[in-house]
Order: structure tokens, then sequence, then C-alpha cells
């Protein structure tokens, strides 16, 4: 299985400014698994920008097929084969 | 799971609100979006038919959101309002000049009237400039006043009333605490005003004041502006990072504390007399002290 993911709001800038990402999959995981997997395999430079402690740094917006991460489960939600998820920073000037 | 919007009950749910917990759908978003910033700047009293009001447009998220929606309200409910952007030009290469871009961009698109004012023609340095003398320890105080005396100057030279900023709710929370950090009490008793400027200022507004970040991102994603979002080069004030870190930890604990944050600010009573007005000697710009802090700060720079 394979997932689509994209960043924006800055995040693309950790990881080597590439804004889209297609991401196989060997077995099934949860939001917060894939987390970890992005920042292992993907993440270029100051993981403290999109990881603090064992999560997903606050400040950080994740839609999963353009709906609210919040209202799926959020860490918990099982990623699904061809799922889109985005990660948006709202931490950058306005 | 929310199988349904919590307002119409028919679409599929797209965002929850910081402010209400509900699962709403896109269009029940926008549409509440667009009515509270409406309501905020009816019951404040924001603007006047007629007047000219001068946009602070940085390209970025909140300012783009702005232009959108006083673009879209001004139509939508006939202020009779003119729009003008206005865009300060720090002079630092990588950074302004491509958020510049955007604003160029986000002109045509709204097809409004844009003027840039730059560090160098206003003071004679670009930031890049500055850090290269001073280094990276004081800029972003450089920086700070010389960005609140342009807007000021810009707005007057378009002939503008009034300016409007796109502050959102996480950033005048941010304000409150880092006013209560710093001991200023003058500051911390007019951190939520939403509109400022005494006699002679220029006033600003800020139309997003109860907006969360959040909202202001996930509607300008779902309504695909065009917006711009690197961070400076110069890395920020450490000391407002930590503040902002831990209102976001707070807020993923509990959404409602940015506007609980917000409300004791605007309870707060707090007896300190406004500084005295005076004309800066040097400039003649608004200020508090004989020489403005603008004057003061070139007056550091040209020392060798
Ligand atoms: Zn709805
Ligand atoms: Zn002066």
């Amino acid at each position: 299985m394979s997932v689509h993911i994209a960043f924006s709001g800055g995040l693309e800038d950790l990881f080597n400014k590439q804004r889209n990402l297609t991401v196989p999959l060997e077995s099934q995981l949860t939001l917060k698994q894939l987390v970890f997997h992005l920042k292992d395999r993907y993440l270029q430079t100051r993981p403290e920008l999109f990881m603090s402690g064992d999560s997903l740094r606050p400040g950080i917006i994740v839609l999963v097929n353009d709906m609210d991460w919040e209202l799926c489960g959020k860490d918990d939600y099982v990623v699904q084969d061809r799922d889109a998820i985005s990660f948006i920073s709202t931490l950058h000037g306005g | 799971m929310i199988k349904s919007c919590e307002l119409c009950g028919i679409e599929k749910p797209a965002i929850k609100r910081p402010k209400t917990g509900q699962g709403i759908c896109k269009p029940c978003f926008f549409s509440a979006i667009e009515n509270e910033v409406h309501e905020t700047i009816i019951s404040s009293n924001l603007f006047h038919p007629g007047e000219k009001i001068a946009i602070g447009a940085s390209g970025g998220k909140d300012s783009t959101v702005l232009i959108h929606l006083l673009d879209l309200l001004n139509k939508r409910h006939n202020y009779g309002i003119e729009l003008h952007l206005l865009s300060i030009d720090e002079g630092i290469v990588g950074y302004r000049d491509d958020s510049l871009v955007t604003v160029k961009r986000n002109q045509e698109v709204y097809q409004l009237p844009l003027t840039i004012v730059s560090y160098s023609e206003l003071f004679g340095w670009t930031m890049d400039q500055i850090v290269k003398k001073i280094g990276l320890n004081n800029n972003c105080t450089y920086c700070g006043v010389f960005r609140r005396q342009a807007l000021d100057r810009g707005a007057r030279m378009i002939g503008a009333e009034k300016i409007a900023t796109g502050h959102n709710a996480d950033d005048i929370a941010e304000t409150v605490l880092m006013n209560l950090l710093r001991g200023d009490h003058f500051r911390l008793g007019k951190s939520t005003d939403i509109v400022t400027g005494e006699e002679g200022d220029m006033p600003r507004c800020k139309p997003l004041k109860y907006l969360y970040e959040k909202e202001i991102v996930l509607y300008a994603h779902y309504q695909n502006l065009d917006y711009f979002s690197t961070e400076c080069v110069y890395s920020p004030n450490a000391y407002r990072g930590y503040a902002r870190e831990f209102l976001k930890d707070l807020e993923r604990i509990r959404p409602r504390a940015i506007l609980d944050i917000i409300h004791s600010g605007e309870m707060l009573s707090v007896s300190a007399p406004a500084p005295a007005k005076m004309t800066c000697e040097r400039c003649g710009n608004v200020s508090s002290n004989k020489i403005c802090k603008a004057c003061t700060l070139l007056e550091t720079l040209s020392k060798p």
C-alpha cells in the first residue's frame, strides 16, 4: 500500500523542498506511526519543527482526505491505502 | 467519527472548530467565518462609508485571508469602503522579495491598488544592511519599530483613514502573554483592543481578532488562496518563540484557552497613564519622547 503526503505552510522546507511525496508502506500504520516514519525516512533538517516529544508539533494541522484529523481520531487513525494526507504548518508569519 | 456536518446535517464535515468543538462542512465553515468577521466589523463599528482602508499585506496567510474577506464583505454588505494594499519591503533578500511576488499576484486577483514602501527609502537602511552592521541580536527590535512607522507613513502617503492588519486570535493571546511577561502594563491594557491609536496616530484595526490561526489556515487552504509561508531568514525573538509554543501546547489540550486569554485581557483594567504624545524633533512623526524610537535606532546605526 502507499499514501500521498503533501507538505505546506513551510513544512516543505524540512523535506527537501518537496511539497508532495508518495510513501510506500509495508504494514498498516496509525497516523502517529506515520509521523515517526516520515521523520525517520524523509525529514532532512530541523526535526524539532516537525515533532515535539513523541508527537507531531502543536500548530501543525493534518488533513486526511481533506478532513481535519481531529474529526477522525488524530494519532490513532489507521492509515488506509491511497489516503491523501496533508501536513500544514500554521506557525509561519502572517 | 462524525458522519455529517453538525450544522447542516448534510455534507461531510471538514473541520473541527476550535471555538465550538463542532465538526462542520466546508460551506458551513465558510459562512461561519464570513458571518463572524462581518459581525465583528459591524459590532465594533470598524469602517465607515467613504473611508479608504490600507490593508497591511505581507503575502502571508493572515493578510491574504484579510484581503479576501474584506474584499468579499465590502461587496456583499456594501460597506462603501475603498481598499488599498500596503506592503512593507524590509529589504530581506530571499524572504521579503519572494513574499512581495505573492502580494502582487493577489493584487491581480482582487484588482486592488498596491503601494510598497521600503525601509531603504524611508530610513536609508535595508534589514540586510542592518543585520550586517549589528548582527543577529537586536534585529527584530529594529524591524518592529521601523515596520510600525513604515505602515503609518505608507498609509498617510496613500491617503488612508485607517490601517487594517491580519492579527488573529492566537496573535492577540500571544501579545497579552508577552506584555505580561515583559511587565509592560501600558501595552497590556491595550493589547486586546480591536482598534488602537490615539489622536494623531493612524488608527489600526484587527478584523480577524476572534479567528483562530487554525481557522485562517484552513479557510485559506479550502478556498485555495495563494499565500507565502517561509520563515524570516533572521531567526525570530526566542522569548516570543517560547510564549508561542506554550500557547500552542495549551491550545492542544484546551482550544478555548486562546479566547479565554483574550477575554481576560478585555476585562483587565490597567491603571497605567498613557505615555505623553508629541512630535519627534527629527522626523516629525508621532512619538512618546522628544526623539522617536526609529530615530534613536537610526542614530545607533550611524555610529561606527
Ligand atoms: Zn454543513
Ligand atoms: Zn523620529
